[in-house]
């Protein structure tokens, strides 16, 4: 479902409304969250509060501003922030540029095998290691284009061009194309 | 530029991120607007960030969506009893949250209203304050006159004189403070009943032997005088004051038939 066809609907707020919501983005919005909070009861605390931050905020979401997705990734990203800066833990907040999406994967063990992506993760560990580490500082961490640039140590337009690549690399892997 | 350039240029990645600032984001907002296969584009890699994310997240247990669903649901308009410790997986700061931010949204439209209402209130308090202003120097002004009077009454170098009622006033009085240094008298014209129109109160010095009345000035402005206190000045000799009422003007010798008062020095 496309954000135009789904606004419409989230904005009645009933049941049904919040059923879409939660389909479409509670599992990628646990995902973004646990690159922050590895600890997976933590990480659905931060998501039950971010669901709720963005229900009732979702009238202030403006169009103009960027995509819906993006919107609610920035709500969940900065809800886990917040939940980890609360636990004044300075060793969390520098593990994170070390520490990126893939090895989340690894981290879960059998039990929290999910049958449904097995296959999207066996895919998602091909990308490059160049790629992990630009989409996980774009786009799960939220660094800024300047901050993600000093930390890789390349110049901001030759990340915008590689960045592009590696989506391009995901989408293959992904058969999106 | 064309817009497979424009794609290949990796903004729209970045759009999708939520990488990019104000106006870059209007003019993604712009291409997309225009070009369907810009936005396209923008979906397919709004979907492989979706999956991705997905992909990487932990076992996402059904408890979750019942947990918010619950909350929101439950929070809403209708008012819910406190659910009991147990079942509040919700923890406490979630709460405390809410309530500060609905206690926040509620002081905003209290202090909002309160501002509507305080500047109603400063408006009319301007105007009190330019009232208030006004009396004040008028107060003051009546303030600076009764001074100069008690100073006049205080003052030990006057000599005081009584002026009693006579035949043409028997219930009238009056008091004439005068100074011998500076010649100036004061007459404290307030015993006097008001002079009918077009008569007027004049006061006269008189010497004794033989009886020489010389007049030193009239009440003028006998209504506008509040205090009714009136200087005159040059009374270099006087044995005795009188005042007469007389045409307004004043006359060169005294009516006695319409003596007021009199008094000895």
């Amino acid at each position: 479902m496309t954000q135009e066809e789904l606004l419409p609907l989230i904005y009645k707020k009933d049941d049904k409304a919040f059923t879409i919501l939660y389909d479409t983005y509670a599992k990628s919005l646990l995902g973004v969250i646990s690159a922050f909070l590895k600890d997976q009861e933590e990480a659905e605390d931060a998501l039950q509060e971010a669901f709720i931050i963005i229900w009732k905020n979702i009238e202030t979401y403006d169009e103009s501003k960027g995509r819906l997705f993006t919107w609610i990734v920035t709500m969940a990203r900065n809800t886990a922030i917040e939940k980890l800066g609360s636990k004044n833990n300075t060793t969390n907040i520098k593990n994170l540029t070390t520490d990126n999406f893939v090895h989340l994967l690894d981290s879960y063990g059998a039990k929290n095998t999910k049958i449904d992506t097995i296959g999207i993760q066996e895919f998602v560990k091909k990308l490059k290691p160049k790629c992990i580490k630009m989409i996980d500082l774009l786009f799960f961490k939220g660094f800024s284009q300047q901050e993600a640039s000093e930390e890789l140590d390349i110049p901001l337009g030759t990340m915008k061009n590689q960045n592009r690549n590696c989506i391009q690399e995901l989408r293959t892997l992904l058969q999106l194309s | 530029m064309s817009t497979q350039e424009y794609i290949d240029s990796g903004i729209l990645e970045l759009y999708v991120y939520g990488c990019l600032n104000t106006s870059e984001i209007e003019e993604v907002n712009k291409m997309a607007q225009q070009f369907a296969i810009i936005r396209e584009e923008i979906m397919v890699i709004e979907k492989s960030l979706l999956l991705l994310s997905s992909s990487v997240a932990p076992r996402l247990s059904g408890k979750n969506y019942e947990v918010i669903k619950q909350h929101i649901f439950d929070s809403q308009p209708k008012a819910t009893p406190i659910q009991p410790a147990e079942k509040a997986q919700i923890k406490l700061s979630q709460y405390l949250g809410w309530a500060a931010a609905l206690l926040f949204l509620a002081g905003t439209i209290y202090f909002y209203q309160e501002g509507l209402t305080k500047a109603s209130t400063i408006a009319k308090i301007s105007v009190e304050k330019v009232k208030l202003n006004k009396e004040y120097t008028a107060l003051q002004s009546k303030n600076q006159v009764n001074e100069d009077v008690l100073t006049i009454v205080r003052d030990v170098q006057n000599t005081v004189v009584p002026l009693a009622g006579q035949e043409a006033s028997p219930t009238a009085v009056a008091k004439v403070y005068w100074n011998q240094e500076t010649h100036t008298v004061y007459v404290d014209g307030a015993g006097l009943p008001e002079p009918p129109e077009g008569m007027v109160y004049q006061v006269w010095a008189l010497k004794l032997n033989p009886l020489t009345p010389l007049s030193i000035g009239l009440l003028d402005n006998y209504k506008k005088n509040e205090n009714l206190i009136f200087p005159l000045h040059n009374v270099i000799e006087a044995e005795a004051f009188g005042i007469t009422l007389e045409p307004a003007g004043g006359s060169a010798s005294p009516t006695l038939e319409q003596l007021f008062t009199l008094g000895k020095v």
